[in-house]
């Protein structure tokens, strides 16, 4: 398979490029990148073929083409997008999610890789479900899957997971995500331990004794809306404690889904002492505030919950100056029928893989990142944290993992057409500015 | 008539529709008085109190207003229904309807069930109280007996004392009463006022002392039994010792203070014998008022195009 890229918008972080130019690939492989210059181009072969069409939901795999000239003029031509916090729900929950529908919507988000974290069922904390897991991403995977494992085992935050040997099996962080380790034994336990195999720990980071079930942000929409809070502090406290500890062990930890302004200042705090912290905020948390549970829509029911505008300004700003290093979907897809019911009985979660570029592309348009800080947050930063150096790059020798985007074009968020089997959005019907139009992965490629 | 097929909250009415439901209600007051208490206004139609709480006064006052307006009235209760066998509330409430139902009457324990209710169902909707939202028959018949009690309810202070932070009665007095114009106070303990409430146009205190200055209404709380050991207060006995009326606080407000409670009351709790059976209170009348308050509600949604 050989690809050229011509005249596109090449923006890639990891080499400073940031031109006009073209790209050349060759049997899954950046061959050449050349920017401002006329590149040589190879004989082309007419009437090349097109490949697996993700607008129709067909299901059909990307072809082969022989040989592809794709015109990229006026689009941005960037490396795939990685997403290092999504849900896949297999095995376990094949109604909410599969690895195939998943990945299928990754692709038509722009990303060409996914960290699905452990919250299945059973739940990934051992070795046999990351093999499991690996094993099905690459039969049925659009792009590719790099599992997240549990840092204890059952999400109970009680002993340790086997993450070594789940790290042999392909395991690059380890995560109780959504069930939080409360016992701060255990996490500086599984920081330290984490250290041996060069790991990230990911914390969602919520004191759960203080949100108490909480379903919404505490506050004035809380209390008209007569649902219980869970206030800010919950998850700052969590934050502080887990900066404490990975002071403590010198231990990576990267925090998940930041969602308030106090969470932002902490983490800045942290950084500017030279604590190893990475953050993640995802795109609800800049682009919604708590307005958007009223009338009790269970699709704006997410954890952390959404909060008020000064929060909302505050992760803007964390994002422009550097403090939240990366921008993660929590995709967390479920059925119809999990989400029309009781405010408070519904699961938590926003189906976020394909509203994900074109809702932090506003950020771009509004001029809080540029395109470059944005390919950053959403490839470069996260390939570097899970120490994933062939990926979030174009250079000459890696892997074909590239997204050309349309960064003018608008499209309205229609969830019924979502790949994902979770069609639970708060963003139904948002006009939104920018998409991706190429993605190109596992030797594939896939237009839309 | 009201604009929405429904009553999902004060909060969603205007001042116009609450005076509106109160002046139509002091007419089926009169009803009420008569030999024969009953009028073929809503012959025909039908309605079911669906009750996913357990309530014998607020389900007895529906479902007697919708008698006295000759609705065929029908008791959905939860432990003899299919919601034990998995059932979803979406499809009990599809079936309910689909049963022929033009009014259902929702009492739940989760915030915001009517108004998930009243986006799927064609049916009215009239909320008897939904989690710690809202119970606005309780608010509006509250109102009803304060005007009919001191003729008027702008310009009145009216203290609402207990456990703001779980009750939906409070909730629905604040919205109605601060529409109607009256000074509205909350007395309680911290841990059971939730700090952003001030928001709501309200004046917050702590002693009762300090609360009760000057009051011309007071509504009691009833407090729950099982916030004891959760944190909100050390015990039932502290709690009654700062927080309960007497004959002695009750003198801090004025002379023609009315007492109001929702029921059903704690005696020697929130509130002494010698105030609930003393001349202060209307507790008894705030009883009656609410089948003739229920009826003006069914009566005016009826009024209403569905579409």
């Amino acid at each position: 398979m050989r690809i050229l890229i011509k005249n596109g918008h090449v923006i890639d972080p990891s080499q400073g490029l940031d031109a006009i130019g073209d790209i050349f690939i060759e049997n899954g492989k950046i061959k050449e990148v050349r920017v401002q210059k006329t590149p040589p181009h190879p004989p082309l072969a007419k009437g090349g073929l097109r490949g697996g069409d993700l607008s129709k939901k067909t299901g059909k795999r990307g072809t082969h083409p022989s040989f592809r000239t794709i015109d990229a003029k006026g689009l941005v031509v960037m490396p795939g997008l990685i997403d290092m916090h999504v849900h896949l729900r297999e095995p376990g929950f094949e109604y909410k999610e599969t690895i195939k529908t998943g990945t299928g919507a990754a692709v038509r988000g722009g990303f060409t890789t996914v960290c699905c974290m452990p919250n299945t069922y059973p739940v990934h904390d051992n070795a046999s479900v990351t093999e499991f897991i690996i094993r099905r991403a690459a039969e049925e995977g659009y792009c590719t899957v790099l599992p997240i494992g549990a840092i204890t085992k059952g999400q109970k935050g009680e002993e340790l997971a086997e993450m070594g040997t789940m790290v042999k099996e392909g395991c690059i962080a380890f995560s109780d995500d959504g069930s939080p380790v409360m016992n701060s034994l255990i996490m500086r336990r599984a920081l330290e331990y984490s250290k041996t195999f060069d790991v990230p720990i990911i914390s969602h980071c919520e004191d759960v004794t203080l949100s108490d079930n909480g379903v919404v942000n505490e506050g004035l929409m809380s209390v008209t809306l007569g649902l219980k809070g869970i206030p800010a502090e919950s998850e700052q406290i969590m934050i502080f404690r887990d900066i404490a500890l990975a002071e403590l062990t010198g231990a990576r930890l990267h925090i998940a889904h930041v969602s308030t302004e106090g969470s932002v200042q902490l983490i800045r705090d942290a950084k500017n002492r030279g604590v190893h912290v990475t953050a993640e905020t995802c795109p609800h948390y800049f682009s919604l505030t708590e307005d958007a549970v009223k009338g009790y829509d269970t699709n704006a029911k997410v954890n952390p919950p959404l909060r008020t505008d000064r929060d909302r300004q505050a992760i803007k700003e964390g994002l422009r100056d550097g403090t939240i290093d990366v921008i993660a979907t929590d995709h967390a897809p479920h059925h119809t029928d999990e989400k029309l019911r009781e405010f408070d009985m519904a699961p938590s979660g926003i189906s976020g893989l394909e509203t994900a570029l074109g809702l932090s592309l506003r950020l771009v348009h509004e001029g809080v990142l540029t395109l470059k800080e944005l390919v950053e947050k959403m490839s470069l930063h996260p390939a570097r944290i899970l120490r994933i150096y062939d990926k979030g790059t174009l250079k000459a020798g890696s892997e074909a993992e590239v997204v050309i985007v349309d960064s003018n074009r608008e499209l309205k968020v229609d969830a019924g057409n979502f790949f994902s089997k979770g069609k639970n959005t708060p963003f139904h019907g948002w006009i939104l500015k920018g998409m991706a139009v190429t993605t190109i992965c596992k030797g594939k490629l896939y237009e839309q | 008539m009201l604009t929405t097929k429904d009553l999902l909250g004060i909060k969603e009415l205007s001042r116009e529709e609450i005076i509106l439901i109160l002046d139509t209600a002091a007419g089926f007051k009169d009803v009420l008085g008569r030999d024969i208490k009953k009028v073929p206004t809503l012959r025909g139609r039908t309605a079911v109190n669906l009750f996913f709480e357990p309530s014998t006064r607020t389900r007895t006052s529906f479902e007697l207003a919708a008698k006295r307006l000759s609705t065929d009235v029908i008791n959905f209760s939860v432990p003899t229904s299919s919601v034990v066998k998995g059932e979803s509330l979406i499809d009990t409430a599809l079936t309910v309807q689909a049963l022929g139902a033009d009014l259902i009457i929702i009492r739940h324990s989760s915030a915001g069930v009517p108004h998930l209710l009243s986006k799927n169902l064609r049916a009215s909707i009239i909320n008897a109280g939904d989690g710690t939202n809202e119970h606005p028959t309780q608010a509006l018949l509250d109102a009803f007996t304060i005007k009919e009690k001191k003729g008027k309810i702008e310009g009145l202070t009216i203290a609402i004392v207990g456990d703001i932070a779980h009750s939906r009665v409070a909730k629905s007095n604040i919205y109605c009463l601060t529409k109607l114009g009256a000074k509205v106070r909350l007395i309680g303990p911290p841990t059971l006022i939730p700090k952003e409430i001030e928001a709501m146009r309200v004046a917050v205190f702590h002693r009762m002392e300090d609360g009760l200055k000057g009051v011309d209404v007071l509504i009691m709380l009833r407090i729950q039994m099982e916030r004891q050991g959760k944190g909100f207060f050390p015990s039932i006995e502290e709690y009654s010792k700062n927080w309960g009326i007497t004959s002695e606080r009750l003198s801090h407000a004025r002379h023609d203070v009315i007492v109001m409670h929702p029921g059903p009351m704690n005696r020697g709790i929130e509130i002494t014998s010698e105030i609930a059976d003393g001349p202060h209170s209307v507790i008894l009348e705030q009883v009656t008022n609410g089948i003739a308050v229920r009826m003006a509600v069914m009566y005016l949604l009826a009024g209403v195009k569905r579409s």
